[in-house]
C-alpha cells in the first residue's frame, strides 16, 4: 500500500481479491468484514429462532425434540450474544467510522486490528465447531450444570475465551485511537457523539471481559482439572460463578447497546436539521454508564439465593443506572422538538429505536425491582424485556446506520421507498413476535421450556405468527441492499461531520491532508452549514 | 508469505502486541511511542482484572475456610517460593536496567541484561516444575480442596504468563543481534519489559498470600 | 528516564524490594492474628507501588496512564466488596 495512489482509489477498488482483504490494515474494509461476519451469524441465529418460534405453535412436540429444542436455544442465545451483537456495530461501524470522524488515516494500531478481526474468526470457529456436540446449559453456562453435563462445554467456553481477545484489542485500539490520533482543534467537546459512545464502550470492554475470561478459564479447569471454586460437592460456591459472569455481563449489555445510541445521536441531528440537544448530556452519561454499570450486576441474580442484603443493594443501585439512559432518551426526543424532521429509511430505524428501547427499558426497570423480579424472573417477561433491548434498541440501531451510512461505504443509493416497506415490516412483525411474550411472562410462562400449558397456545402461537411477518421484513431489506439504485455523492444527506466531507466511498488513506476542525460536529441550521 | 508471517507471529507473540512499528507508517514516531505505553498499559489492566478473578476468590474462600487455608498454606515450600521471588524481583531489575541502556545505545548491556531476565525466568519455571510434581507425588492436585484449587489455578496462570513474558523477552532479544533497536526505536523493549514488570507484581503479592499468611 | 543516573535510582530500589521481601517473611513467623493478612497486603502493595512508580516509570507518565493504572483496582474492590457481601450475609435468609 504505497503512498501515491492511496488517495485517488477508493478503498474498496484499492485490491482485488481475497488477500487483499483478508491481510488488509484498513480500517473501513476490517469494518466491512466484520459486517458481513456479524450479518450472517445474525441470519443463523435468527433462523434457530425461527425453529424455536415454529415449535411453540402448538403445545408438546411440534417439529423438534426437547434436547434439540435444548441446543437450539443455547445456539441462538451463544450465537447472538457472542458473534453477534458484543462484536456487533462498535467492531463494524466502530472501525468503519471512527478513523474518518476523528480525522485520521487509520486507527492507531491498524496490523494489531487485524489480529482482532483474525481472531474474531478463531473464536467464531472454534465455537461453532461445537455444533458438532451441541451445547444445551443456555448461553450464561451457570454451574452446577455446566460442570456436570454430557455436552461440549469446553469448546465453546473456549471460544468465547478467545473473542474476548478480539473484544479487548479492538478496545484499547479505539480507546488509543481517540486519545492520540484526534486531528487539530478536534477538542474532546467537539468529538461526535458516536465517539463517545465507542469509547465508553471500549472501556468496558476492556475493564470488563478479563473478569469473564478468567471465570470460563476457570470453568473449562473444573471440568478438566477438578478444580473446586464452583462445585457445591467440593465446598465451592456456583453462586460465586454468577457474580463473576455477571460481573461481565451486565455492562456487556451496554457494550450491545451504547454503539447504537451513538448511531442515535448522529442520525437524529441530521434529519431533524438541527444541532443535537444537550451534547454534554449525552457524551457525558456514555460515560457515567459505563461506570454505573459495574455496580448492579447482582440485579440477575435476585432469585439465585444470594443474600437479602445483597439483593436490597442491586436493586437501589440499578435504578441508578436507568438516569444517564434516560437522559440521552430526553436529548434526542429534545433535538427532534420543532425541527425539520425527515423520515427517511435511516430516521425510521432511529425513531423506532427510541420508541421500542424506551420500552425495553421501563420493562427492564420491572425486573430490576425486587419485588417484581421475584414473580417475573425466568419467564417470558424477561425474553420479551432483553429483545425489546436487543432488537428495538441494538439491531434497529444497527439497521439505522446500515442504512444512513450505506452511501458513504458503499458509494450508492437504495431504494428508499422497498427500505421504508422493510421497514414497517420489521417493526410490526417485531412487535407481533415480542409484545405478546411480556403477557405471557405476567401469565407464568416460564423461559427456556420446551412444552407450554394449553392455555398458553393461543398467545404462543401469535408469536410464531410475528416471526414470519419479521422475517418476510428481513428478506426485503437485504433485497434492498443488495440492490442499490445509482451513484451517491459524498454528502447526500447533508450532514456536516467529518465523515461525509470525503468522497463516497473514502480512500484508502481516507484524508490526503488531516483536517483542521473549527467548529463542533453539530452545527445544524448555522452559518457553517450555509457555507458547506 | 503472509500467512507464513501470521504463523510466526504466533510463535513469537511479542510481534502480536501493540509496539507494532510499520515499516511505512501514517503516524509520527512520538505519537507511535506514547501510543504503545498508553495501550500496553491498557493490557495491562485487563491482565490485572483476569487476576483479579483469582483474588476474589482467594479473599472469599479464605474467609470462608480459615483452617483449610492455614494448613495448605503451611503444606507449601517457604524457602523455594522466596527463592523465586528473590529470582523475579531480580530480573525486574535486569529488564528496568535495559530499558534504560537501550536509550544511551548501550546494546551490549542491554543483551546481557536481557540473557539474565530470560535466564531468571527459566529457574522460576525450574523451580515450578519441582514444586508442582512433589505436590503431585504427594497425591495432592488441584481438586483436593479449595486451597489447592486456588494454588494451582493462581500460580498456573501466573507461571502461563511468565512463559509469554520469556517468549516476548527471547524475541526482542534476537532482534538486539539484528540491530532492530537504538536510542531511536525502543518501544517494543520498553513495553515488553512493562509486560515483565506486570508479572513480577503478580509475583509480589501472590507469594506473601500462598506461602506465608496462614 | 527523567532521573540523572537511571542505574543507581534501580539499584537502591532493587536494594528496597530485597529488603521488604525479607520483612515479610520474617514477620510471618509471628502471628499477629486477625493483623496477618493486613500486614502482608501492607508490604506486598508498597513493593508494588515501587515497582510501577519505579521500574515501570509510572512516576513519569501522564495522568491518563495513572487512571487506567488505578482504576482497575477500584473495580477489583468491587467485585470482592459485593460478592464477599453476598457470601457472608446469606446465613441470614
Ligand atoms: C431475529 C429475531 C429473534 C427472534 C425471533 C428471537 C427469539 C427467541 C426465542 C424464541 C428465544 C427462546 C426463549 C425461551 O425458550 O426461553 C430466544 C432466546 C434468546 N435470544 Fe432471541 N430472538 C431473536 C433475536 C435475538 C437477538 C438479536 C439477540 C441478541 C443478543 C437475541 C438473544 C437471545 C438470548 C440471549 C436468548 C436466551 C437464550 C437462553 O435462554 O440461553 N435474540 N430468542
Ligand atoms: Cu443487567
Amino acid at each position: 500500500m504505497s503512498h501515491s495512489h492511496s488517495f485517488d482509489k477508493h478503498y474498496l477498488e484499492d485490491g482485488k481479491g481475497f488477500k487483499s482483504w483478508f491481510f488488509t490494515h484498513d480500517h473501513k474494509r476490517l469494518g466491512v468484514m466484520y459486517l458481513w461476519a456479524i450479518g450472517i451469524f445474525f441470519v443463523l441465529a435468527a433462523i434457530a429462532s425461527f425453529l424455536i418460534r415454529f415449535e411453540h405453535l402448538s403445545p408438546g412436540q411440534t417439529i423438534v425434540s426437547a434436547q434439540t429444542y435444548n441446543v437450539l436455544f443455547t445456539l441462538h442465545g451463544a450465537v447472538m450474544v457472542f458473534l453477534f451483537i458484543v462484536p456487533g456495530v462498535a467492531a463494524s461501524f466502530g472501525n468503519f467510522l471512527i478513523p474518518l470522524m476523528i480525522g485520521a488515516r487509520d486507527v492507531i494500531f491498524p496490523k494489531l486490528n487485524l489480529y482482532s478481526f483474525w481472531i474474531y474468526c478463531a473464536g467464531s470457529l472454534i465455537l461453532l465447531l461445537s455444533l458438532a456436540a451441541p451445547v444445551d446449559t443456555g448461553w450464561t453456562f451457570y454451574t452446577p450444570y455446566s460442570i456436570d453435563t454430557g455436552t461440549n462445554v469446553i469448546l465453546v467456553t473456549f471460544g468465547v475465551f478467545v473473542l474476548g481477545f478480539s473484544s479487548i484489542l479492538t478496545g484499547i485500539n479505539f480507546i488509543v485511537s481517540m486519545h492520540k490520533l484526534r486531528a487539530p482543534g478536534l477538542t474532546w467537546d467537539r468529538l461526535p457523539l458516536f465517539c463517545w459512545a465507542a469509547y465508553a464502550t471500549s472501556l468496558l470492554q476492556v475493564l470488563a471481559t478479563p473478569v469473564v475470561g478468567i471465570t470460563l478459564l476457570l470453568l473449562i479447569g473444573e471440568r478438566y482439572f477438578g478444580l473446586g471454586f464452583f462445585d457445591p460437592a467440593k465446598g465451592g460456591d456456583p453462586v460465586l460463578f454468577q457474580h463473576f459472569f455477571w460481573f461481565y455481563s451486565h455492562p456487556a449489555v451496554y457494550i450491545m447497546i451504547l454503539p447504537a445510541m451513538g448511531i442515535i445521536s448522529e442520525v437524529i441531528p441530521v434529519f431533524s436539521r438541527k444541532p443535537i440537544f444537550g451534547y454534554k448530556a449525552i457524551a457525558y452519561s456514555s460515560l457515567a454508564i459505563a461506570l454505573i454499570s459495574f455496580l448492579v450486576w447482582g440485579h440477575h441474580m435476585f432469585t439465585s439465593g444470594q443474600s437479602k442484603l445483597i439483593n436490597i443493594i442491586f436493586s437501589v443501585i440499578t435504578f441508578a443506572v436507568a438516569v444517564p439512559t434516560a437522559i440521552k432518551v430526553f436529548n434526542w426526543l429534545w433535538t427532534m422538538y420543532k425541527g425539520s424532521v425527515e423520515l427517511s429509511t435511516a430516521m425510521l430505524y432511529s425513531l423506532a429505536f427510541i420508541f421500542l428501547f424506551t420500552i425495553g427499558g421501563l420493562t427492564g426497570l420491572f425486573l430490576g425491582a425486587l419485588a417484581a423480579d421475584i414473580h417475573l424472573h425466568d419467564t417470558y417477561f424477561v425474553v420479551a424485556h432483553m429483545h425489546y433491548v436487543m432488537i428495538g434498541g441494538t439491531v434497529f440501531g444497527l439497521f439505522s446506520a446500515i442504512h444512513f451510512w450505506y452511501p458513504k461505504m458503499w458509494g450508492k443509493m437504495f431504494d428508499e421507498f422497498k427500505a421504508k416497506i422493510a421497514f414497517t415490516l420489521i417493526f410490526i412483525g417485531f412487535n407481533v413476535v415480542f409484545f405478546p411474550q411480556f403477557i405471557l411472562g405476567t401469565q407464568g410462562m416460564p423461559r427456556r421450556y420446551f412444552n407450554y400449558a394449553p392455555e398458553f397456545e393461543s398467545l404462543h402461537q401469535l408469536s410464531t405468527y410475528g416471526t414470519w411477518i419479521l422475517g418476510v421484513g428481513f428478506i426485503l431489506m437485504l433485497y434492498t441492499l443488495f440492490k442499490p439504485v445509482g451513484v451517491a455523492d459524498s454528502n447526500p444527506y447533508r450532514s456536516v461531520s467529518l465523515e461525509w466531507s470525503m468522497p463516497s466511498p473514502p480512500p484508502t488513506l481516507n484524508f490526503e491532508e488531516i483536517p483542521t476542525v473549527t467548529t463542533s460536529t453539530y452545527d445544524y441550521g448555522t452559518k457553517v452549514e450555509q457555507e458547506a | 508469505m503472509q500467512i507464513m508471517k501470521f504463523i510466526k507471529s504466533l510463535a513469537y507473540p511479542s510481534e502480536m502486541l501493540p509496539p507494532i512499528v510499520e515499516e511505512e507508517s501514517h503516524f509520527d514516531p512520538e505519537t507511535e511511542h506514547s501510543a504503545a505505553k498508553l495501550g500496553m498499559w491498557l493490557f495491562l489492566a485487563t491482565e490485572l482484572l483476569l487476576f483479579g478473578g483469582l483474588f476474589a476468590a482467594y479473599a472469599i474462600f479464605r474467609a470462608k475456610y480459615p483452617t483449610m487455608f492455614a494448613e495448605g498454606s503451611a503444606s507449601l515450600d517457604v524457602v523455594l517460593g522466596t527463592v523465586n521471588t528473590v529470582i523475579l524481583i531480580f530480573s525486574s531489575w535486569t529488564v528496568a536496567v535495559a530499558v534504560s541502556a537501550i536509550q544511551e545505545n548501550k546494546i551490549k548491556l542491554v543483551q546481557v541484561m536481557l540473557w539474565i531476565t530470560i535466564i531468571c525466568a527459566a529457574i522460576f519455571g525450574i523451580n515450578k516444575y519441582f514444586e508442582y510434581s512433589y505436590k503431585l507425588s504427594n497425591g495432592i492436585t488441584p481438586g483436593t480442596d479449595i486451597f489447592y484449587s486456588i494454588y494451582f489455578a493462581a500460580t498456573g496462570v501466573h507461571m502461563l504468563h511468565v512463559f509469554i513474558g520469556m517468549a516476548v523477552l527471547g524475541v526482542i532479544l534476537k532482534k538486539t543481534y539484528e540491530g532492530r533497536y537504538s536510542k531511536e526505536n525502543f518501544t517494543a523493549i520498553e513495553i515488553g519489559g512493562l509486560y515483565w514488570h506486570l508479572v513480577d507484581l503478580i509475583w509480589i503479592y501472590l507469594f506473601p498470600l500462598l506461602y506465608l499468611v496462614g | 528516564m527523567a532521573s540523572s543516573n537511571p542505574y543507581k535510582t534501580y539499584l537502591n530500589i532493587w536494594l528496597l524490594l530485597m529488603f521488604l521481601t525479607f520483612i515479610t517473611v520474617y514477620v510471618a513467623q509471628f502471628d499477629f492474628g486477625t493483623l496477618n493478612v493486613p500486614i502482608a497486603l501492607l508490604v506486598a502493595s508498597i513493593k508494588a507501588g515501587v515497582v510501577a512508580l519505579y521500574f515501570m516509570h509510572l512516576k513519569y507518565e501522564d495522568s491518563m496512564t495513572w487512571i487506567f493504572a488505578t482504576y482497575p483496582l477500584f473495580l477489583l474492590f468491587l467485585l470482592i466488596a459485593f460478592s464477599a457481601t453476598d457470601i457472608f450475609t446469606r446465613v441470614a435468609n
